[in-house]
């Protein structure tokens, strides 16, 4: 028990893992390594080498093809032989064993599959190498969903590869959890907001395989925690609540079979602190971009379909291949010549034989052979600010805000996203910047901003969503940032009329909302009030004040919800 | 994952239900299930696959022909002997290509001996069983439309370079998918009869009960079967019986007007929704072992056959589930 404890203190979490995952693969589905280092290199050969010794280990490259894949006839082989030639399936070979896909997160969907159905199966575990550059990016979720690790190597050095631990027993050896250990996982995943029953199964394989390791029998905290950290941090959409709900009434449910948790009093209130010893560990397991993320996505309300950038786009013309199908080339569709000859090609005897005698062409090919590519691609994002540049807004914010959107557009520069400005004063909106990648065009812009007058809130409103409206047909995924105090003091026909000027926002805010477009209000009065914050609820956007502006903590603000 | 018994699945009820109904009448056009992964979707229609009474098939017949209805097959079939095996159940993979789907020039043969011969794809598979589609609105708009035509006419019809072939295929289409990665096109939707969603089970105690029985099934799969083969014969003998009992089952001109005015109130359009209705309260009262249709059939099968079919309003957020039960609430009490 010592000796386990303090062989945790120098082994990280994701060595752990490791360690867990290559003695039983089958029963963990695989583990995700993020990030590059020497430290993955050694996990990876250390992996290759514990597994080989009762299974296979198998490569798959991430622009591999369903044919290879899968397996089945051999083309060339056949049409050279005459004879049928069949290939075995890269998931064929590795079945009992275990796959590697290096650069996950850009394997293809259909491959993805494949390998899930695979996963479901039980034939094959895997190794997901996540090389992911951006903290959004990610190996697609049907697999990762099937894998009970997910860790984050970046930061790790070297990998211990010696055993630290004693005898570790058979899996079957363990027992299993009891109640109040079984109990505290089940509440740990619904308060870290985790729906899958795939990640209860996990952590209950991992706390058992955990005392395997440390030669128990019957798993204890220590095993529970570990399962907590290792399977349910990763996977946490929503922060514990610090303040927890009196615990739900086990009293009240139906009694399921012949194990009531509500037998004896005393037990519950065990389970309780475990359950908090268990929380905080998880809570400090997180990893901190999925941190990150729960923090943008339990702020955002929206719940459009128009909403997140990235969303994906199929395309005949640009963007990632997807392979081809059949079709013919001309309007911008192009010939995927090798796959219009691969689909010719076992036709070729049988034309041959009907063709007319005095046929001579080498390669028979008909128009239900073509094949066009086909491509997918991620739909370019567009962040729309409506500035307040009214008197009351002062001046000196008008600033701070010009310099915010400065920043955006260099960074939109390398995202290739675009950015538009609208400013609303006086009497009415004006689009300043139509969209544009254009950093010199859009500090001009910037520069010759006004300021001063009244505050028309829903004319700039309104000039905000048509200019979103036209972005979605377009194709792209509009992001929209008010910069305002949220005082509308002049209608829409231009009178100054405070109580008609808020009327006609709430109503703008409210079409906006319906149109489910991701908002985000920054209050640039000199003290946050209600005005702006109850525009933010009516857009079902994220409201950040901003007393003192600073630009940098604005973009953050903005790219975190472009993020999603 | 070994084979996990349908009545060992922890709630879902409405999945279930939906399911069951499915495999009772067939022509209620398949089952949308919408959720959250790792929900137990697939699990549960592996599980009734498994859990049907084993079918009646050809012997070496590539199109799961039944002996006692024969028709044009095109393996020419007919008279051999046939053997039992258990109701097929195909996943179909996403990014599945048409050629895996509906089948293909069988390339061996081509290659090989330059004859045309056709190899029968996916769907000859899942005759007279289930087909599986995992996130189906990740599917090919193309691929979803041609399973969804098949699913309708049951059969499929192949014409590709002189090579033509037509055979059955029935099967019982189970879609799943996450509305939030991707909508499906509100004309597909449409065709699927019934759709349901599932969401984990919140309660603890459920889901501690879910990890015992999963627990309990890896260590032992057979013994945990075994432990649940009579649960399991019961919802056989259920089913069989409702199957029996279908054409029977009387819908008085009352139900129908009650349910065209639901369908009118809630808007939905198109017919199918009605149609629905009446198959789904049909078999509903079936499975429930009663002779007529009534109103507390309609209310449970109404968010099934409906929730998909509302037009949605941009400027009203209330879920599909609400509005229909808000509607039953003010017609019917």
């Amino acid at each position: 028990m010592n000796a386990a404890t303090a062989v945790k203190a120098v082994m990280s979490d994701a060595e752990l893992a490791v360690h867990i995952f290559v003695q039983w693969p089958s029963s963990f589905g695989g583990i995700v390594l993020r990030g590059d280092g020497p430290a993955r290199d050694e996990m990876v050969a250390f992996a290759k080498d514990a597994i080989g010794k009762f299974g296979s280990v198998a490569k798959i490259p991430s622009n591999v093809d369903t044919e290879r894949l899968l397996g089945g006839l051999d083309v060339t082989a056949t049409l050279s032989t005459g004879q049928s030639v069949m290939r075995a399936g890269l998931l064929d070979s590795a079945a009992g064993g275990v796959v590697i896909l290096p650069m996950a997160e850009r394997v293809a969907t259909n491959v993805a599959a494949h390998i899930s159905q695979a996963m479901d199966g039980g034939d094959v575990a895997a190794i997901l190498l996540d090389d992911s550059a951006e903290p959004d990016d990610a190996p697609p979720a049907v697999l990762t969903e099937r894998v009970a690790f997910y860790t984050d190597i970046s930061a790790l050095r070297s990998f211990r590869a010696d055993m630290p631990f004693a005898k570790p027993l058979a899996l079957a050896d363990v027992q299993p959890l009891n109640d109040e250990q079984l109990y505290a996982i089940a509440a740990t995943s619904a308060a870290l907001g985790i729906g899958s029953v795939r990640a209860l199964l996990f952590a209950n394989n991992t706390a058992r395989a955990h005392a395997a390791l440390n030669g128990r029998n019957h798993p204890n905290d220590d095993d529970i925690a570990a399962a907590v950290r290792l399977v349910l941090a990763p996977r946490a959409t929503q922060m514990p609540q610090s303040e927890r709900p009196p615990p739900p009434e086990p009293e009240n449910d139906q009694p399921q079979d012949n194990e009531p948790y509500d037998s004896d009093k005393d037990r519950k209130i065990e389970d309780i602190d475990l359950e908090d010893i268990l929380l905080d560990a998880a809570a400090a397991a997180i990893p901190k971009h999925i941190l990150d993320q729960i923090d943008g996505a339990t702020k955002r309300g929206g719940k459009g379909p128009a909403g997140r950038s990235g969303q994906k786009q199929k395309s005949a013309r640009r963007g990632r291949p997807m392979g081809s199908r059949p079709g013919v080339p001309g309007n911008g569709k192009r010939l995927s010549l090798i796959d219009s000859l691969r689909a010719a090609a076992p036709w070729q005897n049988i034309r041959r034989q009907s063709a007319a005698a005095d046929d001579a062409r080498i390669i028979h090919i008909r128009k239900s052979d073509l094949r066009v590519r086909h491509y997918e691609q991620r739909t370019e994002s567009l962040t729309i600010f409506a500035v307040d540049a009214s008197g009351s807004s002062a001046l000196s914010r008008l600033a701070e805000a010009k310099g915010a959107v400065e920043m955006m557009l260099a960074q939109a520069y390398v995202k290739r996203s675009q950015v538009a400005l609208i400013a609303f004063r006086q009497s009415a909106a004006e689009i300043l910047l139509p969209p544009t990648r254009s950093l010199t065009r859009a500090r001009r812009a910037l520069a010759a901003l006004p300021g001063g007058g009244g505050t028309p809130l829903a004319a700039g409103l309104m000039a905000a969503q048509q200019l979103a409206e036209a972005a979605q047909r377009a194709g792209q995924t509009p992001t929209i940032a008010i910069l305002t105090d949220g005082k509308g003091n002049v209608a829409s026909d231009g009178t100054a009329n405070r109580a008609v000027a808020m009327e006609e926002a709430h109503q703008a805010s409210h079409r906006i909302a319906a149109l489910g477009l991701n908002c985000i209000v920054i209050d640039i009065s000199p003290r946050p009030r209600d005005e702006a914050a109850e525009l933010a609820a009516a857009l079902n956007g994220r409201y950040l004040p901003l007393p003192q502006a600073q630009s940098a903590a604005m973009v953050a603000a903005i790219e975190s919800l472009n993020a999603q | 994952m070994g084979g996990f018994p349908f009545s060992a699945i922890v709630g879902q009820d409405e999945m279930k239900r939906a399911l069951l109904i499915a495999a009772v009448d067939a022509r209620i056009g398949g089952v949308m299930i919408f959720g959250d992964r790792g929900t137990g979707k697939s699990t549960a229609a592996r599980a009734l696959a498994a859990t049907l009474p084993l079918i009646k098939v050809v012997q070496g017949c590539r199109f799961n022909c039944d002996p006692d209805h024969p028709h044009d097959c095109p393996d020419h079939c007919d008279g051999r002997r046939s053997h039992k095996v258990s109701v097929p159940f195909v996943d179909l993979p996403l990014g599945s290509t048409e050629d895996r789907v509906l089948g293909t020039l069988d390339l061996e043969r081509a290659l090989a001996h330059g004859e045309k011969q056709f190899e029968p794809g996916l769907l000859a598979k899942a005759h007279r069983g289930f087909l599986y589609i995992d996130e189906i609105n990740l599917l090919e708009d193309h691929v979803v439309d041609l399973l969804l035509d098949v699913a309708a006419s049951g059969e499929n019809l192949v014409e590709r370079d002189g090579l033509s072939v037509r055979h059955k295929a029935r099967f019982v289409l189970v879609g799943s998918g996450n509305p939030e990665e991707g909508e499906l096109r509100p004309q597909l939707l449409d065709r699927f009869g019934l759709s349901v969603e599932v969401r984990t089970p919140d309660d603890i105690a459920d889901r501690v009960e879910i990890m015992k029985r999963c627990d309990t099934n890896e260590q032992d799969a057979a013994g945990f079967a075994e432990s649940w083969a009579s649960e399991d014969a019961k919802i056989l003998k259920r089913i069989a019986k409702a199957k029996a009992a279908l054409p029977k089952v009387e819908t008085p001109e009352a139900m129908l007007e009650d349910m065209a005015t639901l369908c009118k109130a809630v808007g939905a359009d198109g017919l199918r929704g009605e149609l629905t209705l009446m198959r789904g309260s049909r078999a509903l009262a079936a499975l429930d072992g009663k002779k007529v249709v009534t109103r507390a059939h309609l209310k449970t099968i109404a968010p099934l056959a409906l929730r998909h079919r509302l037009r949605r309003n941009v400027l009203d957020e209330t879920g599909s589930t609400v509005r229909i039960e808000r509607a039953l609430e003010e017609l019917f009490g």
